[in-house]
């Protein structure tokens, strides 16, 4: 067995060699795959039109302006994420049919995470950015919360500010409903969804501490 | 498993690195391992997240996260049985690294495909199980069970042994602990669990956190 081949915690091999490299793996299982009719070159489009066009945090960043606009919205996307973002907006599917969206307030401020892997709700946030998926923000966020947000997103949470980890461990996805900015009294809904960032949406970025001239 | 992937709370992984205006993808590769994705095939999720977590734990955070699925997709295929792993030893050495991925790969196509999948993305079914009787509600202080299974579980270490309360009750999910290792699908009560920092931490733990933890009944017993 060679160095490249260590047996995994169920005593099996790899079955390709570790060094190689991904691109060349990647094209040899795509091309098993199509043949073996598991997967098709018009899906593999599909896919990459509706992870690079059409899902991404501008779908979240309209459902907090709906939030910040309308006050029975926000208290039904408060009650049932799910049914709030799919019935209104039609966002939903794979990593998304479950999502709880958690209110950030004057004393309260969420933050999210996946300590085991990178879970994260798709439909509403798009796919996840790297440091978010890394080993350091996985480790770090769920014991130094306070110091993380600070010292690697510039981020000052008050210490009368209670900061709350959701670690996202079983099939709920989080979305967190970031405060309004100030100075956004009277902006349409559509200017304001504008304003409304995909770190705020994860909670490494706080907006209702900012004034709009700042966003 | 105590796993490497289990990373919550551990020392020594280095400063989190942020990229401005990151790409979804950074190579043409990574955007094709998670469209295979949505292959035809025969694992779950918990089978998928079990095959990341078997990697050896220095290729683990020596590679990136599109490996990771390209390693789980490689390894699943291969044991269940779909593809055979010397086939795709040889279809590596022969097709190579390519200027351009799509060099000399096979098409097909079929619209029928594309559909199933557009209408897997408008899907609303939620995979909670309303029919199952939770042992505990909102309010109730809860324990950690001290368990370290060999195989798959979705219980952080860092939670284990510690007291909490339940801050949600979520109604029954398929069981992460049983579908990798032949168990078939068992569902139980999930429960979003607050933990103080200080009962995580320790004494020195910074002030004015908590931890929320969604974890399976199973997990947890009474105090």
């Amino acid at each position: 067995m060679s160095q490249d081949q260590t047996p995994d915690e169920n005593g099996n091999e790899h079955p390709v060699p570790r060094d190689a490299d991904p691109q060349a793996r990647a094209r040899a299982l795509q091309s098993y795959l199509i043949e073996e009719e598991l997967l098709t070159t018009d899906q593999i489009d599909e896919v990459m039109s509706l992870y690079e066009d059409e899902i991404g945090p501008q779908n979240g960043a309209e459902v907090v302006a709906r939030a910040w606009v309308d006050a029975e919205y926000r208290e039904w996307l408060l009650e049932d994420g799910s049914a709030a973002i799919a019935e209104a907006f039609g966002y939903t599917g794979p990593e998304g049919t479950d999502i709880v969206v958690v209110e950030n307030t004057d004393d309260v401020h969420n933050v999210v995470v996946c300590t085991l892997c990178s879970c994260y709700p798709w439909p509403v946030l798009g796919l996840p950015p790297t440091w978010y998926k890394s080993p350091p923000y996985r480790s770090k966020i769920v014991k130094s919360p306070r110091q993380t947000l600070r010292e690697a997103f510039g981020v000052d949470v008050d210490a009368d500010v209670e900061i709350r980890v959701r670690d996202t461990s079983a099939e709920v996805r989080y979305m967190v409903l970031p405060r309004r900015p100030v100075g956004t009294d009277g902006m349409s809904e559509s200017d304001l969804t504008a304003l409304v960032t995909r770190d705020s949406m994860i909670g490494v970025e706080r907006l209702g501490t900012k004034h709009v001239e700042e966003l | 498993m105590d796993g490497i992937h289990d990373l919550g709370g551990m020392d020594g992984m280095g400063p989190v690195e942020r990229e401005e205006d990151e790409p979804i993808f950074h190579e043409v590769w990574e955007e094709r391992v998670f469209a295979m994705q949505f292959a035809d095939s025969e694992y779950n999720v918990d089978e998928f997240r079990h095959a990341i977590e078997r990697m050896d734990p220095a290729y683990y955070l020596g590679s990136s996260y599109y490996e990771h699925w390209l390693v789980a997709m490689e390894k699943l295929f291969t044991e269940k049985g779909t593809i055979d792993a010397d086939e795709l030893r040889e279809r590596i050495d022969a097709l190579g690294t390519a200027r351009e991925f799509d060099d000399d790969l096979p098409e097909r196509f079929d619209s029928n495909v594309v559909e199933a999948m557009r209408a897997s993305h408008e899907n609303r079914s939620s995979r909670r199980d309303e029919s199952v009787t939770p042992a505990f509600e909102a309010g109730d202080n809860v324990v950690v069970k001290n368990s370290h299974p060999g195989g798959h579980t979705r219980c952080p270490r860092y939670v284990r042994r510690a007291q909490g309360t339940v801050a949600r009750v979520d109604g029954g999910f398929s069981l992460p602990n049983a579908s990798p290792h032949g168990e078939g699908k068992i569902v139980e009560p999930v429960y979003h669990v607050r933990f103080d920092a200080a009962e995580l931490w320790g004494a020195d733990a910074e002030g004015n956190n908590a931890v929320y933890v969604d974890l399976w009944e199973s997990y947890l017993v009474p105090p």
